[in-house]
Protein backbone atom coordinates (compact mmCIF):
# COMPACT_ATOMS: atom_id res chain seq x y z
CA UNK A 1 0.00 0.00 0.00
CA UNK A 2 2.62 2.21 0.95
CA UNK A 3 6.38 2.81 -0.61
CA UNK A 4 9.26 1.28 0.92
CA UNK A 5 10.77 4.69 2.03
CA UNK A 6 7.64 5.98 3.41
CA UNK A 7 7.45 2.68 6.03
CA UNK A 8 10.89 3.13 6.77
CA UNK A 9 10.56 7.04 7.63
CA UNK A 10 7.54 5.92 9.49
CA UNK A 11 9.31 3.80 11.78
CA UNK A 12 12.26 6.24 12.11
CA UNK A 13 9.80 9.23 12.81
CA UNK A 14 7.76 6.73 15.52
CA UNK A 15 11.31 5.83 17.33
CA UNK A 16 12.65 9.50 17.31
CA UNK A 17 9.10 10.78 19.02
CA UNK A 18 9.27 8.17 21.98
CA UNK A 19 12.81 9.65 22.55
CA UNK A 20 11.96 13.34 21.99
CA UNK A 21 9.18 13.05 24.20
CA UNK A 22 10.60 13.01 27.98
CA UNK A 23 13.78 14.54 26.82
CA UNK A 24 11.30 17.44 25.42
CA UNK A 25 9.80 17.75 29.28
CA UNK A 26 13.63 18.45 30.69
CA UNK A 27 14.12 20.82 27.80
CA UNK A 28 10.75 22.57 28.80
CA UNK A 29 12.03 22.55 32.50
CA UNK A 30 15.14 23.61 32.35
CA UNK A 31 14.45 26.28 30.29
CA UNK A 32 17.01 24.67 27.52
CA UNK A 33 15.55 25.19 23.85
CA UNK A 34 18.16 27.61 23.01
CA UNK A 35 20.83 25.17 23.68
CA UNK A 36 19.06 22.87 22.08
CA UNK A 37 18.91 25.23 19.03
CA UNK A 38 22.95 25.36 19.32
CA UNK A 39 23.55 22.02 19.16
CA UNK A 40 21.51 21.50 16.56
CA UNK A 41 22.83 24.19 14.44
CA UNK A 42 26.44 22.38 15.28
CA UNK A 43 24.93 19.55 13.76
CA UNK A 44 25.74 21.31 10.19
CA UNK A 45 29.61 21.00 10.78
CA UNK A 46 28.81 17.14 12.06
CA UNK A 47 27.28 16.41 8.38
CA UNK A 48 29.80 17.90 6.37
CA UNK A 49 32.57 16.20 8.30
CA UNK A 50 30.78 13.30 7.85
CA UNK A 51 30.66 13.82 4.17
CA UNK A 52 34.15 14.47 3.99
CA UNK A 53 35.47 11.86 5.67
CA UNK A 54 33.30 9.18 5.24
CA UNK A 55 31.90 9.20 8.49
CA UNK A 56 28.30 8.10 9.89
CA UNK A 57 25.96 11.04 10.03
CA UNK A 58 24.51 10.16 13.05
CA UNK A 59 28.32 9.76 15.22
CA UNK A 60 29.59 12.61 13.35
CA UNK A 61 26.88 15.04 14.18
CA UNK A 62 26.84 13.55 17.99
CA UNK A 63 30.65 14.37 18.06
CA UNK A 64 30.33 17.62 16.97
CA UNK A 65 27.50 18.23 19.26
CA UNK A 66 28.94 17.33 22.11
CA UNK A 67 32.04 18.57 21.69
CA UNK A 68 30.09 22.02 21.38
CA UNK A 69 28.45 21.38 24.76
CA UNK A 70 31.91 21.02 26.59
CA UNK A 71 33.40 24.48 24.84
CA UNK A 72 29.91 25.86 26.11
CA UNK A 73 30.08 24.49 29.70
CA UNK A 74 34.20 26.30 29.63
CA UNK A 75 33.06 28.95 28.14
CA UNK A 76 30.75 29.60 30.89
CA UNK A 77 33.07 28.77 33.29
CA UNK A 78 36.02 31.16 31.86
CA UNK A 79 34.35 34.36 30.66
CA UNK A 80 31.64 36.69 32.14
CA UNK A 81 29.44 37.05 29.06
CA UNK A 82 25.90 35.15 29.87
CA UNK A 83 24.33 32.26 28.65
CA UNK A 84 22.04 33.29 26.14
CA UNK A 85 25.48 35.40 24.46
CA UNK A 86 27.74 32.64 24.54
CA UNK A 87 24.84 30.25 22.97
CA UNK A 88 24.24 32.66 19.85
CA UNK A 89 27.72 32.57 19.43
CA UNK A 90 28.57 29.05 19.68
CA UNK A 91 24.81 28.43 17.38
CA UNK A 92 25.88 30.88 14.09
CA UNK A 93 29.29 30.55 14.51
CA UNK A 94 29.24 26.54 14.08
CA UNK A 95 26.54 27.18 11.56
CA UNK A 96 28.48 29.68 9.50
CA UNK A 97 31.98 27.44 9.36
CA UNK A 98 29.61 24.61 8.57
CA UNK A 99 28.40 26.53 5.65
CA UNK A 100 31.59 27.53 4.45
CA UNK A 101 32.96 24.41 4.55
CA UNK A 102 30.16 22.92 2.41
CA UNK A 103 31.23 25.72 -0.35
CA UNK A 104 34.64 24.02 -0.23
CA UNK A 105 33.24 20.67 -0.76
CA UNK A 106 32.19 21.18 -4.23
CA UNK A 107 32.62 16.95 -5.27
CA UNK A 108 30.14 16.04 -3.10
CA UNK A 109 25.88 17.22 -3.81
CA UNK A 110 24.26 18.46 -1.14
CA UNK A 111 21.09 18.55 -0.33
CA UNK A 112 20.61 21.48 1.53
CA UNK A 113 17.05 21.82 1.99
CA UNK A 114 16.85 17.78 3.26
CA UNK A 115 19.53 18.91 5.89
CA UNK A 116 17.72 21.94 7.30
CA UNK A 117 14.10 20.57 6.93
CA UNK A 118 14.62 16.96 6.70
CA UNK A 119 13.84 14.51 3.88
CA UNK A 120 12.00 11.23 4.54
CA UNK A 121 13.53 9.94 1.62
CA UNK A 122 16.89 9.83 2.84
CA UNK A 123 15.73 7.17 5.81
CA UNK A 124 17.91 4.18 5.45
CA UNK A 125 17.16 0.95 6.95
CA UNK A 126 20.69 1.45 8.62
CA UNK A 127 19.30 4.92 9.84
CA UNK A 128 16.24 2.56 11.67
CA UNK A 129 18.66 0.41 13.12
CA UNK A 130 20.95 3.65 14.71
CA UNK A 131 17.37 5.81 15.64
CA UNK A 132 16.28 2.74 17.57
CA UNK A 133 19.54 1.48 19.57
CA UNK A 134 20.33 4.67 19.81
CA UNK A 135 17.04 5.53 20.84
CA UNK A 136 17.13 2.64 23.34
CA UNK A 137 20.34 3.40 24.68
CA UNK A 138 19.13 7.22 25.71
CA UNK A 139 16.07 6.16 27.13
CA UNK A 140 17.81 3.90 29.48
CA UNK A 141 19.81 6.38 30.50
CA UNK A 142 17.43 8.78 31.23
CA UNK A 143 15.66 6.58 33.15
CA UNK A 144 19.02 6.09 35.17
CA UNK A 145 19.36 9.53 36.12
CA UNK A 146 16.16 10.60 36.10
CA UNK A 147 16.06 10.71 40.06
CA UNK A 148 18.99 13.28 40.67
CA UNK A 149 18.10 15.29 37.38
CA UNK A 150 14.60 15.55 38.11
CA UNK A 151 15.33 16.48 41.58
CA UNK A 152 17.85 19.02 40.79
CA UNK A 153 15.26 20.63 38.03
CA UNK A 154 12.68 21.34 40.86
CA UNK A 155 15.54 22.41 43.12
CA UNK A 156 19.04 22.34 43.22
CA UNK A 157 20.04 22.38 46.67
CA UNK A 158 17.75 19.78 47.90
CA UNK A 159 19.42 17.46 45.54
CA UNK A 160 22.76 17.87 46.22
CA UNK A 161 21.79 18.18 50.12
CA UNK A 162 20.17 15.29 49.83
CA UNK A 163 23.47 12.72 48.04
CA UNK A 164 21.97 12.56 44.33
CA UNK A 165 24.98 14.33 42.63
CA UNK A 166 23.13 16.72 40.33
CA UNK A 167 26.24 17.98 38.50
CA UNK A 168 26.83 14.43 36.99
CA UNK A 169 23.26 13.53 35.82
CA UNK A 170 23.47 17.34 34.44
CA UNK A 171 26.77 16.27 32.41
CA UNK A 172 24.98 12.99 31.35
CA UNK A 173 22.01 14.67 29.90
CA UNK A 174 23.84 17.20 28.12
CA UNK A 175 25.68 14.11 26.12
CA UNK A 176 21.55 12.87 25.90
CA UNK A 177 20.59 16.04 24.06
CA UNK A 178 23.62 15.53 21.77
CA UNK A 179 22.74 12.39 21.07
CA UNK A 180 18.74 12.76 20.26
CA UNK A 181 19.63 15.15 17.52
CA UNK A 182 22.43 13.14 16.08
CA UNK A 183 19.69 10.38 15.38
CA UNK A 184 16.79 12.97 14.30
CA UNK A 185 18.52 15.09 12.03
CA UNK A 186 17.95 12.99 8.78
CA UNK A 187 14.14 12.88 9.47
CA UNK A 188 13.35 16.50 11.06
CA UNK A 189 16.17 18.71 10.07
CA UNK A 190 18.79 20.75 12.11
CA UNK A 191 16.67 23.75 12.12
CA UNK A 192 13.55 22.29 13.23
CA UNK A 193 14.44 19.66 15.96
CA UNK A 194 14.14 21.80 18.85
CA UNK A 195 10.63 22.37 17.77
CA UNK A 196 10.27 18.05 17.82
CA UNK A 197 11.63 18.52 21.22
CA UNK A 198 9.81 21.55 22.71
CA UNK A 199 6.47 21.57 21.14
CA UNK A 200 5.15 18.33 22.05
CA UNK A 201 6.44 19.00 25.58
CA UNK A 202 4.60 22.33 25.38
CA UNK A 203 1.12 20.67 24.09
CA UNK A 204 1.65 18.70 27.18
CA UNK A 205 2.03 20.55 30.00
CA UNK A 206 -1.13 22.66 28.92
CA UNK A 207 -2.95 19.38 29.81
CA UNK A 208 -0.86 17.61 32.86
CA UNK A 209 -0.79 17.97 36.54
CA UNK A 210 1.63 15.60 37.29
CA UNK A 211 5.48 14.96 35.54
CA UNK A 212 4.46 11.35 35.07
CA UNK A 213 1.71 12.25 32.92
CA UNK A 214 3.93 15.25 31.26
CA UNK A 215 5.92 13.09 30.18
CA UNK A 216 3.22 10.33 28.94
CA UNK A 217 1.41 12.83 26.78
CA UNK A 218 4.62 14.60 25.62
CA UNK A 219 5.31 11.00 24.03
CA UNK A 220 1.58 10.56 22.39
CA UNK A 221 1.70 13.77 21.12
CA UNK A 222 5.20 13.50 19.64
CA UNK A 223 4.00 10.10 18.00
CA UNK A 224 1.32 11.75 16.64
CA UNK A 225 2.82 14.57 15.20
CA UNK A 226 5.03 12.21 13.40
CA UNK A 227 1.50 9.97 12.19
CA UNK A 228 -0.08 13.36 10.94
CA UNK A 229 3.47 14.99 9.33
CA UNK A 230 4.17 12.28 7.20
CA UNK A 231 1.05 11.19 6.20
CA UNK A 232 0.53 14.95 5.10
CA UNK A 233 4.28 15.26 4.30
CA UNK A 234 3.29 12.04 1.62
CA UNK A 235 0.05 13.70 0.53
CA UNK A 236 1.38 17.54 -0.68
CA UNK A 237 4.82 16.50 -0.62
CA UNK A 238 6.19 19.17 1.64
CA UNK A 239 9.04 18.40 3.71
CA UNK A 240 8.81 16.01 6.40
CA UNK A 241 10.06 18.55 9.00
CA UNK A 242 8.10 21.33 8.88
CA UNK A 243 5.39 18.91 8.24
CA UNK A 244 5.79 17.38 11.55
CA UNK A 245 6.30 20.76 13.67
CA UNK A 246 3.13 21.82 11.71
CA UNK A 247 0.59 18.98 13.25
CA UNK A 248 2.18 19.44 16.42
CA UNK A 249 1.56 22.72 16.65
CA UNK A 250 -1.74 21.92 15.66
CA UNK A 251 -2.17 19.81 18.58
CA UNK A 252 -0.73 22.37 20.91
CA UNK A 253 -3.60 25.05 19.38
CA UNK A 254 -5.77 21.97 20.61
CA UNK A 255 -4.57 21.62 24.15
CA UNK A 256 -5.16 25.43 24.75
CA UNK A 257 -9.03 25.28 23.70
CA UNK A 258 -9.02 21.68 26.22
CA UNK A 259 -7.52 24.42 28.76
CA UNK A 260 -10.31 26.93 28.34
CA UNK A 261 -12.82 24.22 28.28
CA UNK A 262 -11.93 22.78 31.35
CA UNK A 263 -11.78 26.48 33.12
CA UNK A 264 -15.34 26.95 31.99
CA UNK A 265 -16.28 23.53 33.17
CA UNK A 266 -15.09 24.56 36.81
CA UNK A 267 -17.36 27.36 36.51
CA UNK B 1 32.30 11.91 74.43
CA UNK B 2 33.06 11.75 70.93
CA UNK B 3 32.55 8.67 70.05
CA UNK B 4 32.75 8.18 66.64
CA UNK B 5 30.10 6.51 65.43
CA UNK B 6 27.19 8.99 67.26
CA UNK B 7 29.08 11.60 65.10
CA UNK B 8 26.73 12.76 61.90
CA UNK B 9 28.77 14.99 61.04
CA UNK B 10 31.78 17.81 61.72
CA UNK B 11 32.79 20.76 61.04
CA UNK B 12 36.51 21.58 61.43
CA UNK B 13 37.02 25.24 60.93
CA UNK B 14 34.99 25.70 58.23
CA UNK B 15 34.31 28.42 56.21
CA UNK B 16 33.17 29.82 52.72
CA UNK B 17 34.15 32.55 51.01
CA UNK B 18 32.17 34.03 47.57
CA UNK B 19 33.78 36.64 45.66
CA UNK B 20 36.31 37.96 48.11
CA UNK B 21 33.64 38.30 50.68
CA UNK B 22 33.76 35.87 53.73
CA UNK B 23 30.47 34.33 54.61
CA UNK B 24 31.73 32.64 57.12
CA UNK B 25 34.28 31.11 58.73
CA UNK B 26 36.13 29.04 61.55
CA UNK B 27 32.91 27.69 62.04
CA UNK B 28 33.67 24.09 64.31
CA UNK B 29 30.87 22.28 65.05
CA UNK B 30 29.53 18.98 65.96
CA UNK B 31 26.18 17.28 65.13
CA UNK B 32 25.52 14.16 66.83
CA UNK B 33 22.56 10.98 67.10
CA UNK B 34 19.77 12.35 69.01
CA UNK B 35 21.33 16.02 69.56
CA UNK B 36 19.81 19.72 68.69
CA UNK B 37 22.21 21.70 67.63
CA UNK B 38 20.76 25.22 67.10
CA UNK B 39 22.38 28.10 64.97
CA UNK B 40 21.47 31.53 66.55
CA UNK B 41 22.66 34.89 64.79
CA UNK B 42 21.30 38.07 63.06
CA UNK B 43 20.90 38.28 59.65
CA UNK B 44 23.89 37.77 57.43
CA UNK B 45 25.92 36.42 60.45
CA UNK B 46 26.20 33.04 58.17
CA UNK B 47 23.62 30.43 59.47
CA UNK B 48 22.42 29.35 56.48
CA UNK B 49 26.19 29.31 54.91
CA UNK B 50 27.11 27.00 58.02
CA UNK B 51 24.40 24.50 57.01
CA UNK B 52 24.94 24.58 53.44
CA UNK B 53 28.44 24.23 54.28
CA UNK B 54 27.55 21.05 56.76
CA UNK B 55 25.50 19.54 53.77
CA UNK B 56 28.46 19.84 51.13
CA UNK B 57 26.16 22.41 49.10
CA UNK B 58 29.43 24.09 49.16
CA UNK B 59 32.11 22.86 47.37
CA UNK B 60 35.53 24.96 47.87
CA UNK B 61 35.50 25.28 51.57
CA UNK B 62 38.16 26.72 54.19
CA UNK B 63 38.88 23.99 56.75
CA UNK B 64 36.60 20.41 56.34
CA UNK B 65 33.43 18.94 56.64
CA UNK B 66 33.36 14.83 57.56
CA UNK B 67 29.83 13.91 56.90
CA UNK B 68 29.26 9.99 58.19
CA UNK B 69 25.87 9.72 56.53
CA UNK B 70 23.97 9.86 53.45
CA UNK B 71 20.68 9.80 55.24
CA UNK B 72 19.71 13.39 54.78
CA UNK B 73 16.49 15.93 55.26
CA UNK B 74 17.05 18.98 54.18
CA UNK B 75 14.38 22.58 54.85
CA UNK B 76 16.24 25.44 53.10
CA UNK B 77 15.39 28.82 53.91
CA UNK B 78 14.55 29.92 50.54
CA UNK B 79 13.34 27.35 47.76
CA UNK B 80 12.10 28.69 44.25
CA UNK B 81 10.72 26.04 42.46
CA UNK B 82 9.91 26.65 38.86
CA UNK B 83 6.22 26.07 37.81
CA UNK B 84 6.38 25.23 34.29
CA UNK B 85 6.47 21.78 36.17
CA UNK B 86 3.42 20.04 36.87
CA UNK B 87 4.19 19.24 40.47
CA UNK B 88 1.78 17.85 43.04
CA UNK B 89 2.75 17.78 46.84
CA UNK B 90 2.64 13.49 46.20
CA UNK B 91 5.40 14.18 43.76
CA UNK B 92 7.36 16.60 45.59
CA UNK B 93 7.05 13.87 48.12
CA UNK B 94 9.07 11.67 46.71
CA UNK B 95 11.41 14.17 44.95
CA UNK B 96 15.00 12.12 45.97
CA UNK B 97 13.94 8.93 47.45
CA UNK B 98 11.10 6.61 46.50
CA UNK B 99 9.16 6.89 50.22
CA UNK B 100 6.25 3.70 50.76
CA UNK B 101 2.61 5.55 50.66
CA UNK B 102 2.31 4.92 54.32
CA UNK B 103 5.07 7.12 54.63
CA UNK B 104 4.04 9.71 53.13
CA UNK B 105 0.71 9.59 54.64
CA UNK B 106 2.21 9.49 58.18
CA UNK B 107 4.63 12.42 57.67
CA UNK B 108 1.71 15.02 56.21
CA UNK B 109 -0.37 13.92 58.68
CA UNK B 110 2.22 14.72 61.32
CA UNK B 111 2.64 18.52 59.84
CA UNK B 112 -0.78 18.42 59.27
CA UNK B 113 -1.25 18.89 55.31
CA UNK B 114 -2.34 15.40 54.80
CA UNK B 115 -5.45 17.04 53.01
CA UNK B 116 -3.51 19.05 50.24
CA UNK B 117 -1.23 15.55 49.57
CA UNK B 118 -3.37 15.71 45.71
CA UNK B 119 -2.77 19.75 45.28
CA UNK B 120 -0.19 21.10 42.97
CA UNK B 121 2.48 22.77 44.74
CA UNK B 122 2.30 26.25 42.94
CA UNK B 123 -1.41 26.33 44.88
CA UNK B 124 -0.21 26.63 48.44
CA UNK B 125 0.27 28.91 51.08
CA UNK B 126 3.39 29.77 52.61
CA UNK B 127 2.97 28.08 55.80
CA UNK B 128 1.27 25.19 53.65
CA UNK B 129 4.18 24.53 51.64
CA UNK B 130 6.24 24.85 54.37
CA UNK B 131 4.70 22.09 56.52
CA UNK B 132 4.92 19.78 53.58
CA UNK B 133 8.60 20.65 53.20
CA UNK B 134 9.41 19.77 56.70
CA UNK B 135 7.06 16.64 56.12
CA UNK B 136 9.46 15.68 52.82
CA UNK B 137 12.16 16.21 55.24
CA UNK B 138 11.02 13.67 57.77
CA UNK B 139 9.38 11.24 55.57
CA UNK B 140 12.27 9.77 54.29
CA UNK B 141 13.76 9.16 58.33
CA UNK B 142 16.62 10.76 58.12
CA UNK B 143 19.91 9.97 60.70
CA UNK B 144 20.85 14.26 59.80
CA UNK B 145 17.87 17.05 59.70
CA UNK B 146 19.00 20.56 58.23
CA UNK B 147 16.45 22.65 59.07
CA UNK B 148 16.65 26.31 58.04
CA UNK B 149 14.29 28.32 59.82
CA UNK B 150 11.71 25.34 59.19
CA UNK B 151 8.16 27.27 60.28
CA UNK B 152 8.45 30.37 58.42
CA UNK B 153 5.52 31.80 57.78
CA UNK B 154 3.64 29.18 59.80
CA UNK B 155 0.96 30.37 62.28
CA UNK B 156 1.19 30.72 65.56
CA UNK B 157 -0.11 27.55 66.76
CA UNK B 158 1.27 25.96 64.25
CA UNK B 159 4.75 26.94 65.34
CA UNK B 160 4.45 25.59 68.95
CA UNK B 161 3.31 22.42 67.21
CA UNK B 162 5.99 21.81 65.01
CA UNK B 163 8.82 22.59 66.90
CA UNK B 164 7.21 19.91 69.35
CA UNK B 165 6.65 17.72 66.55
CA UNK B 166 10.87 18.43 65.55
CA UNK B 167 11.96 17.31 69.30
CA UNK B 168 9.76 14.41 68.83
CA UNK B 169 11.34 13.15 65.80
CA UNK B 170 14.63 13.73 67.42
CA UNK B 171 13.78 11.60 69.89
CA UNK B 172 12.34 8.39 67.70
CA UNK B 173 14.33 8.31 65.08
CA UNK B 174 17.37 9.32 66.68
CA UNK B 175 18.56 11.33 64.32
CA UNK B 176 20.74 14.46 64.61
CA UNK B 177 19.19 17.99 63.87
CA UNK B 178 21.09 20.56 62.97
CA UNK B 179 18.00 23.75 63.64
CA UNK B 180 18.39 27.60 62.67
CA UNK B 181 15.75 29.35 64.24
CA UNK B 182 15.29 33.33 65.72
CA UNK B 183 12.91 32.19 68.23
CA UNK B 184 15.03 32.30 71.70
CA UNK B 185 12.14 30.23 73.32
CA UNK B 186 12.36 26.76 71.16
CA UNK B 187 16.58 27.48 71.49
CA UNK B 188 15.99 27.27 75.08
CA UNK B 189 13.65 24.81 75.42
CA UNK B 190 14.82 21.92 73.11
CA UNK B 191 18.14 22.48 71.98
CA UNK B 192 20.87 20.72 73.31
CA UNK B 193 23.66 22.86 71.82
CA UNK B 194 24.06 26.73 70.95
CA UNK B 195 26.04 27.84 68.26
CA UNK B 196 25.78 31.74 68.13
CA UNK B 197 27.32 33.00 64.27
CA UNK B 198 28.49 36.49 63.06
CA UNK B 199 30.38 35.83 60.38
CA UNK B 200 32.33 33.59 63.08
CA UNK B 201 31.10 31.62 65.93
CA UNK B 202 30.94 34.18 68.23
CA UNK B 203 30.28 31.85 71.35
CA UNK B 204 28.54 28.49 71.36
CA UNK B 205 28.09 26.03 74.47
CA UNK B 206 25.10 24.74 76.03
CA UNK B 207 21.70 27.80 76.25
CA UNK B 208 22.69 28.79 79.27
CA UNK B 209 26.13 29.24 78.60
CA UNK B 210 25.18 30.95 75.42
CA UNK B 211 23.06 33.12 77.69
CA UNK B 212 25.42 34.53 80.06
CA UNK B 213 28.23 35.09 77.23
CA UNK B 214 28.78 38.73 77.05
CA UNK B 215 29.40 38.30 73.15
CA UNK B 216 26.08 37.09 73.16
CA UNK B 217 24.89 39.83 74.88
CA UNK B 218 26.50 42.62 72.63
CA UNK B 219 24.87 41.04 70.09
CA UNK B 220 21.43 40.05 70.83
CA UNK B 221 20.95 43.29 73.57
CA UNK B 222 19.97 42.23 77.50
CA UNK B 223 16.09 41.51 76.74
CA UNK B 224 17.44 38.17 74.74
CA UNK B 225 19.47 37.50 77.61
CA UNK B 226 16.51 37.67 80.10
CA UNK B 227 14.83 35.20 77.78
CA UNK B 228 17.21 33.23 78.31
CA UNK B 229 17.67 33.14 82.19
CA UNK B 230 13.99 32.11 82.30
CA UNK B 231 14.65 28.81 80.87
CA UNK B 232 18.22 28.55 82.88
CA UNK B 233 16.78 26.82 86.24
CA UNK B 234 14.40 24.55 84.45
CA UNK B 235 17.16 23.61 82.30
CA UNK B 236 20.02 22.76 85.41
CA UNK B 237 17.89 19.68 85.82
CA UNK B 238 17.20 18.71 82.17
CA UNK B 239 20.89 18.51 81.29
CA UNK B 240 22.81 16.58 83.73
CA UNK B 241 25.27 16.20 81.02
CA UNK B 242 25.95 19.75 80.90
CA UNK B 243 29.78 19.61 80.94
CA UNK B 244 30.05 17.01 77.99
CA UNK B 245 28.34 19.84 75.77
CA UNK B 246 30.58 22.34 76.49
CA UNK B 247 33.68 20.50 75.37
CA UNK B 248 32.44 21.17 71.89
Amino acid sequence: MFDDFFIRALIAGLGIALVTGPLGCFVVWRRLSYFGDTLAHSALLGVTLAYSFELNIALSVFIISSLIALILIQLQKKTNLPGDALLGLLAHSSLAVGLVVIGFLTFIRFDIMGLLFGDILAVTTDDLLIIWTGGAVILLVLKLIWKPLFASTVNYELAEAEGLNPDRAKAIFTILMAAVIAISIKMVGLLLITGMLIIPAAMARNISDSPQKMVLFSIIGGLLSVLLGLFSSLEFNTSSGPSIIMASLILFILSLLNIKQSIKLKN
Amino acid sequence: MSSENSTLVKLNNAGFKQNDKWLVEGVSLTVEKGKIVTLIGPNGSGKSTTAKIALGIYKNIEGSVEKYTNKVGYVPQKISIDWTLPLRVYDFMLLTENIKDEAIDEALTLTGVIHLKNKNLGNLSGGEFQRVLIARAISKKPELLVLDEPVQGVDYTGEIALYELIKRISDTLNCGILLISHDLHTVMTATDHVVCLNGHVCCSGSPMDVAKNNEYKTLFGEQASQILSVYEHKHDHVHSDKGEIKKN
